[in-house]
């Protein structure tokens, strides 16, 4: 076997050994720390903690509405999950939709986090930095109402592109799953583009020179250097677009029209339209498990693949 | 194993020339160091041998092939970066290996080549480890064998010991020779330490403001610098300026200093360097023209002393003119500060310089 193959742990082990070796500081360390990390948990206990414990609440009882007061603990809204098929499908729906848009999202966030880590510099990098990141700097409801202006029918995309073509040509992607796609991947590129910049920028660039120098073409350095040392940064950006995207329902709901039911647009029914709160809560639970397990089982295999 | 021949290479960074019409040839199988101040294009210059950067102007020529044009992944060179620049994510094979493996080699060649490159380092017993598990030098050693497991034509080097402490770099300087003997490959070493290009290289040229002032032997240059800049870049020296006359050079204060055979011939402005382990200094005048004495040149007090172990240099204030004289120590007892001495050494001793820095 060529030494190449010899499997790579890398990245845990780098971290662990500075903590391992800090041990006999560890108690110390802690007390002294305690008053930075106290606000944070202390909110993370009040904004996450407690709402997601009164949600396990509410998804065991039979009802919600204040008129009844014979509420009681109940499976039930767990079950109504597998009793009808519909729940499932759409959630394989959602979670090969969250496949896609991080896919894609790699695909286009890689490269531009490539040239904005290694090539341009100073001023340059600055300003497209800028770019990248500007959709966090509009309201998130704006920004997919105004993709539902360019992908109508008689929207900017048609009329500009019949406006180009000799031919007319009815363009029309409002109400569809690429428009979902579309207005996703808008939304969500910005961490891809910003997580693997952050890894790529940490990778020294006489490594790459190395590479080179060794005989490596542009295409293998990427390949055997510079992609191994950026996957953390691609994994934390799929991880970051990959869980809010499987239960996104604003954007399905917006520009995918009848076609953008989904998993997210379902559990959102529950609370806003419906009034099932508890079945509501049931259907956030599963979806919360189903994503952790997805991450549990890929992450073992992702790491070796590093 | 090659010839790098190096024809009036210029290169420009918007205003600034960094590399300004050096011509170099590095003979095969040699030792070469490239010295130079920071900023005075010696890294530009090696990464234009690599090919990481191109010339504007001029040709450079590996083996009689010219590479200015050929990208640096087809040059067939090797090179050891400042902070080692191993792969992270390689054990330390892995990164002997690469080389090896992106040109297509595969299997039992490819491990017996990085067995030999390690053992040649004497790393053969760490080749499971990760780079992050290892001390500066012996990635020092894995960064070589990376280097020269290809046999590449020619191993850049560029500062490769600098960030290793000072008794480290010495075995390393050793280690290197070694190896680069071993293996008699064509070697370009840059540096900004003088005592690193003195020990390690056969030829050393020294570079400023982008342009080779002088190259040669280390003995060559330091016995006879062309130059100011060369003089005092590559060890310390004694400068002294004044006005050929009479076959002796007058210095600023009217003393009259002699000349060595064949250099006060021109009459003219005339700058010499002494270098300070050649300057002598006594408590009482020797008698001039005793056998083996050197005639007495000024007269001074001793200012500082600096003790460095086996030698002391003492700094003597003669009328205004500072000189440096490095006294190894021996049964003389040490000058003390404020003792006036003679200040004396051979006119042989005494190393004309060319005008300005070795220019034209």
């Amino acid at each position: 076997m060529a030494a190449g193959a010899i499997p790579s742990n890398d990245t845990d082990r780098k971290e662990t050994t500075p903590m391992a070796a800090s041990g006999a500081m560890k108690q110390n360390g802690l007390r002294k720390a305690l008053p930075l990390l106290l606000p944070a948990y202390a909110w993370l206990t009040l904004a996450i903690f407690l709402p997601l414990s009164a949600m396990v609440y509410f998804s065991l009882l039979t009802s919600m509405s204040p008129s009844e007061q014979s509420s009681s603990l109940t499976l039930a809204n767990y079950a109504t999950f597998f009793s009808d098929p519909l729940y499932a499908t759409l959630l394989l729906r959602s979670l090969k939709l969250g496949l896609l848009v991080t896919l894609i999202c790699v695909l286009i966030g890689f490269p531009a986090a490539y040239v904005l880590a290694k090539i341009f510099k100073g001023r340059a990098r600055e300003a497209i930095f800028l770019l990248v990141i500007l959709p966090f700097w509009s309201n998130s409801l704006v920004r997919v109402f105004s993709w539902s202006m360019v992908l109508r029918e008689g929207g900017i995309l048609d009329t500009a592109l019949n406006a180009i073509l000799p031919f007319h040509v009815t363009f029309d992607l409002m109400y569809s799953f690429p428009a979902v796609v579309i207005g996703l991947v808008h939304s969500y590129l910005p961490y891809m583009v910003l997580t693997c910049y952050l890894s790529l920028q940490a990778i020294d660039d006489a490594l790459i020179e190395a590479a080179r120098s060794l005989g490596a073409t542009r295409f293998t350095t990427l390949r055997r250097v510079v992609a191994p040392l950026a996957l953390p940064g691609v994994l934390a950006g799929s991880a970051l677009i990959f869980i809010p995207v499987v239960g996104s329902f604003m954007e399905p709901r917006i520009l995918g029209g009848r076609t953008g039911t989904l998993y997210g647009t379902v559990i959102e029914d529950q609370f806003t339209a419906v009034y099932n709160w508890p079945l509501g809560a049931a259907l956030s639970f599963i979806l919360l498990a189903v994503v952790l397990v997805i991450l549990l089982v890929s992450a073992p295999v992702l790491r070796k693949a590093a | 194993m090659a010839r790098v021949e190096v024809q009036n290479v210029s290169l420009t960074f918007g205003a600034h020339k960094a590399v300004d019409d050096v011509s170099i040839a590095f003979e095969d199988g040699g030792f070469y160091a490239l010295l130079g101040p920071s900023g005075s294009g010696k890294t530009t210059l090696l990464r234009m041998i690599a090919g990481f950067e191109f010339p504007d102007a001029g040709s450079i020529r590996i083996d009689g092939e010219a590479v200015e044009n050929v990208p640096v992944n087809r040059r067939r060179i090797g090179m050891v970066f400042q902070n080692y620049a191993l792969f992270p994510n390689m054990s330390v094979e892995g990164n002997v290996a690469f080389g090896l493996e992106v040109r297509g080699e595969k299997g039992e060649s490819v491990r017996r080549a990085v067995a030999e490159a390690l053992e040649l380092v004497q790393l053969g017993p760490l080749a499971k480890r990760r780079p992050h598990q290892l001390s500066g030098g012996q990635r020092q050693r894995v960064a070589l064998a990376r280097a020269i497991v290809t046999k590449p034509r020619v191993l850049l080097l560029d500062e490769p010991l600098s960030a290793l402490d000072k008794a480290l770099r010495t075995d390393m300087q050793v280690e290197l020779k070694r190896i680069q003997r071993e293996v008699g490959v064509t070697t370009i070493f840059v540096t900004h330490d003088q005592d690193e290009a003195l020990s390690i290289s056969d030829r050393i040229g020294i570079l400023k403001d982008g342009r080779i002032v002088q190259e040669g032997a280390p003995e060559d240059i330091y016995d006879r610098p062309a130059s100011e800049f060369a003089a005092t870049f590559l060890g310390d020296a004694n400068i002294l300026t004044g006005v050929v006359r009479d076959g002796s050079l007058r210095l600023d204060g009217g003393t009259a200093i002699d000349l060595p055979a064949g250099s006060g011939d021109v009459p003219g402005e005339l700058r010499c360097a002494i270098r300070p382990e050649r300057v002598r200094i006594s408590q009482s005048m020797p008698v001039t023209g005793a056998a083996g004495e050197p005639p007495e040149h000024m007269r001074g007090v001793v200012t500082r002393r600096l003790f460095s172990g086996s030698a002391s240099t003492y700094f003597i204030d003669c009328s205004g003119r500072e000189m440096k004289a490095i006294v190894q120590r021996g049964g003389d007892a040490d000058m003390a500060v404020g003792s006036p001495v003679c200040v004396h050494w051979n006119a042989d001793d005494l190393i004309p310089l060319s005008a300005g820095d070795g220019r034209d």
